[in-house]
């Protein structure tokens, strides 16, 4: 198990490496003015070439790129030219916004996925089985941003029952886990929560009515086996595949939607990406992609370690 | 029965639990707005998110020398004294400027402010040799007041400005320069040891002389300020109990804050909003502003608009009623840059309006016909600051257009993409063959509202002459309006600049701005002038 892990572990350096230069090249090579933010269109020449050489521009890409993986690697992300903040505090703030609206859709949608999974593989073809497919297809097809336009005109707007936008009444930076704070997040996460809510019911689904139909359940039911004993062996049999589904979802999220983060104005790391992309902010674009890129490679690392414990075949 | 009881009182607390913060927060006569901007603009005295920027973290925490008088609804908004009392020109040296100082404003540290205090402040972007020189402040200022070199102490009170060439421009320019504290940032300084922590650690607690002090700021998300109750002025001193600035960049989502009563006023909301927000007893203000949507026409060697006929043809050939329906009567219809009453609009003999008999007739004089067509193209964004709707807007125009046998296409790309290409002139591989771009601009000053599209020294890539229009004519014009050092005659001398630029119409005047903003009617004593800014300060609630 130790090896298998430290294997692992060793296959996400280049990947890592791999990931750093895709985001240089890819943030390089976008039209536009990297100093576009603080410099505006009428700027002269001279100030513009001025700023190139203060902020280092002028220098090749190449010697560019091993500057920043050189300080990306002490934990400098460098800082944004728009804010003048360091990139690293910006993007960690911002992730820990993310992960904290992810996780608790991440929750929601798991729960929900493998409720409405678990009851259509069960009832499979049944009205129950069309009903639960119905809320997966509508989890998997709803445009979220939509869904959350309009959770936002319903509660916030007509009802005024939740607000609208924001991370609590005086920021995240005073988040509590309260009701006054968790009403803040409601809307956000339950809109969220649809996609992987869709995607895992239509995996579970799969999987269990796939587990039900094969012989050792059979056995299992001829032994004479209660249906909740059964019902045990059928969910330890779908987890491994169930929990991999969850944790891409996981890291699908904590890239932050940047639609739904834009929609209820909350401080994560999709809100910070359509911002730096919009400012043409390259040291933050480059910290935030290279920082949620790291989280996927390290969230799909706990997935595989933990899928072979409940599996040890797939050590093999 | 019991039961149902229960359920009932159990969603009535639920819910009054849940409105608690909104209604709560509404007894105070806390002010929050819903800015457009992603994040609070910078906070360390140059604002960057444009003038958005300048309107919410400058004008409200710093004071410049010269300030734009907000006070009034219907006349153009002009400079007047700001933390200068006066300033002239010096009559032997026109590149020298007296500037004589207030002598009782203190910074929010308490520390004075002085004339060190203002040589300081045009050190931090202009000196790098300065120990507070900051590279990320130069952009926004620099550009703002491209001829300012340095300053220099004559006494406590008096400063002396030196500028590159005679600029009578200087005292609008320096309305973008605000004035930091020297003593808070060198407190900062000391604490961090190097001056890009030190403003960095300035900007998350900054100290100038504005009318409102901050509390407390929380990075892309709020600013909450004070009134500054020993602020020099006494007609800018608010009565509010705070002011709290939240980021909210989607439209949907700033109209639904507005609602649920999460903030008292939103910038710029939804125009498919405007009925609903209105028929909940929200005020909108608008006004046009100094702002202009044009097509910038290529005067480049086979350019179609070279033709003075086609240019006015194309400026009278459209219903600027009938686009501001489309835009929900929030667009201004332009007279040119500027707009009469303006000090700067002139006399010109032509006349922007629409009239579709006149297009068509000096089409055909030009020689073209509905069977000879003229093809012209127009670079343009999706979206972008300033753009308004560039889409529907620039649809209308090319459905407009086709009855003065024009044949218009649309070369849509991405703003940032449009805003650099700006810079590179028609005649540039960037330009795709484009006749004309379509990039909006503010007209507040002088050099941005007329001279950098008007003289043969701000052809690309010096400036935005994208169009390379200029000859000798307006190179004159523009020479004898920034060496004109009396006001009233600087006035007159842009004046017949605008004049001249109305006539030979190197622009499609297509609209003006009205910078509409939703507001609660708590919101007392709201001016919104014709200008980017408006004054917070006087405002109160009930």
């Amino acid at each position: 198990m130790l090896g298998y892990t430290l294997r692992r572990i060793i296959y996400t350096a280049p990947v890592l490496l791999g990931v750093s230069v895709v985001c240089f090249a890819l943030v390089h090579i976008s039209p536009g003015d990297p100093l576009i933010s603080i410099l505006p269109a009428d700027a002269s020449v001279e100030l513009q070439e001025r700023l190139l050489v203060l902020y280092g521009f002028d220098r090749s890409y190449i010697e560019q790129f091993f500057l920043w993986l050189g300080r990306a690697l002490q934990g400098d992300l460098g800082t944004s030219i728009a804010t003048g903040r360091p990139v690293t505090a910006e993007v960690m703030r911002a992730v820990g916004n993310t992960l904290m609206l992810a996780s608790v859709a991440t929750v929601i949608g798991f729960v929900l996925g493998c409720f409405f999974g678990f009851v259509a593989g069960y009832f499979s073809n049944s009205p129950l089985d069309k009903a639960a497919s119905a809320a997966a297809v509508f989890g998997v097809s709803v445009p979220h941003y939509w869904l959350g336009m309009v959770l936002v005109i319903i509660f916030s707007a007509q009802l005024g029952w939740l607000p609208a936008a924001g991370a609590g009444p005086g920021g995240s930076s005073q988040w509590k886990f309260d009701a006054e704070h968790l009403s803040y997040m409601i809307l956000p996460a339950l809109t969220m929560s649809v996609i992987p809510m869709g995607i895992i019911a239509r995996t579970v689904r799969a999987l269990v009515a796939e587990i039900l139909a094969q012989e050792f359940v059979i056995g299992l039911r001829a032994r004479g086996l209660s249906e909740f004993g059964v019902f045990l062996h059928v969910v330890k049999n779908a987890a491994p595949t169930a929990l991999a589904v969850m944790g891409v979802q996981l890291g699908y999220l904590l890239g932050g939607s940047i639609l739904i983060e834009t929609v209820f104005s909350w401080p994560g790391t999709g809100m910070l990406l359509n911002s730096a992309i919009f400012q043409r902010d390259l040291p933050l674009l480059q910290g935030t992609i290279l920082v949620l890129a790291m989280f996927f490679v390290v969230l799909n690392l706990i997935v595989d370690v933990m899928q072979s414990a409940l599996d040890p075949r797939i050590k093999r | 029965m019991v039961q149902s009881n229960r359920i009932t009182i159990a969603a009535l607390l639920a819910s009054s639990f849940l409105t608690l913060p909104v209604s709560a927060l509404a007894q105070d006569k806390i002010l929050r707005i819903g800015m457009t901007a992603a994040d609070i603009p910078r906070t360390l005295g140059q604002p960057d998110q444009g003038f958005e920027g300048n309107r919410f973290t400058g004008i409200t925490i710093y004071d410049s020398l010269t300030e734009w008088d907000l006070s009034k609804e219907e006349e153009a908004s002009v400079v007047i004294p700001g933390l200068a009392t006066s300033w002239e020109v010096n009559p032997e040296d026109t590149t020298k400027w007296t500037f004589t100082l207030r002598d009782d404003v203190t910074f929010h540290d308490g520390s004075p402010f002085n004339a060190e205090a203002v040589v300081w402040n045009v050190q931090k972007v202009l000196d790098e040799a300065a120990p507070h020189f900051d590279a990320s402040q130069v952009g926004v200022t620099a550009s703002r007041m491209p001829t300012l070199r340095s300053a220099r102490v004559i006494d406590e009170f008096t400063v002396e400005l030196t500028t590159a060439v005679p600029d009578s421009f200087l005292p609008i320019n320096l309305t973008n320069l605000f004035m930091a504290s020297p003593t808070h940032w060198q407190a900062k300084f000391d604490e961090t040891g190097d001056a890009e922590s030190a403003w960095a650690a300035f900007a998350a607690d900054p100290s100038g002389s504005g009318p409102f002090r901050v509390t407390s700021f929380a990075p892309r998300e709020r600013l909450e300020m004070v009134p500054n109750e020993n602020y020099w002025n006494p007609a800018r001193t608010s009565s509010l109990d705070g002011l709290v600035l939240v980021p909210l960049p989607e439209a949907n989502a700033r109209t639904a804050a507005l609602l649920s009563g999460q903030v008292d006023w939103i910038e710029a909301p939804s125009p498919d909003a405007i009925a609903q927000i209105e028929a909940r007893g929200f005020t909108i203000y608008s006004n046009p502003q100094p702002h202009v949507w044009p097509w910038q026409l290529s005067f480049a060697e086979g350019s179609p608009w070279l033709d003075q006929r086609v240019r006015h043809a194309a400026n009278v050939c459209f219903d600027r009623e009938e686009l501001s329906i489309l835009l929900g009567g929030f667009m201004g219809a332009p007279k040119g840059s500027y707009e009469p009453g303006h000090p700067w609009f002139g006399n010109p003999s032509f006349d922007i309006r629409y009239d579709l008999d006149e297009a068509q007739r000096l089409m055909s004089e030009a020689g073209f016909s509905d069977s000879n067509r003229l093809r012209v193209k127009v670079q343009t964004s999706a979206s972008g600051s300033g753009q308004m709707q560039p889409i529907p807007m620039n649809e209308y125009l090319q459905q407009s257009l086709r009855d003065c046998y024009f044949d218009v296409e649309l070369d849509v790309i991405e703003w940032n993409t449009v805003f650099t290409n700006w810079r590179r002139g028609a005649t540039d591989e960037s330009a795709n063959g484009a006749h004309a771009i379509n990039v909006s601009f503010s007209t507040m000053d002088p050099f941005f509202g007329m001279v950098r599209f008007t003289s043969t020294g701000t052809f690309p890539p010096v400036s935005n002459n994208w169009g390379y229009f200029g000859n000798d004519e307006f190179d004159a014009l523009i020479a004898a309006a920034r060496t004109a050092f009396d006001a009233e005659e600087r006035d007159e001398a842009l004046a017949t600049l605008h004049t001249r630029i109305v006539e030979e119409a190197p622009f499609v005047w297509v609209a003006h701005d009205t910078g509409p903003r939703a507001m609660s009617p708590r919101v007392t004593g709201v001016v919104q002038p014709k200008s980017w800014f408006i004054d917070i300060a006087p405002m109160g609630m009930e």
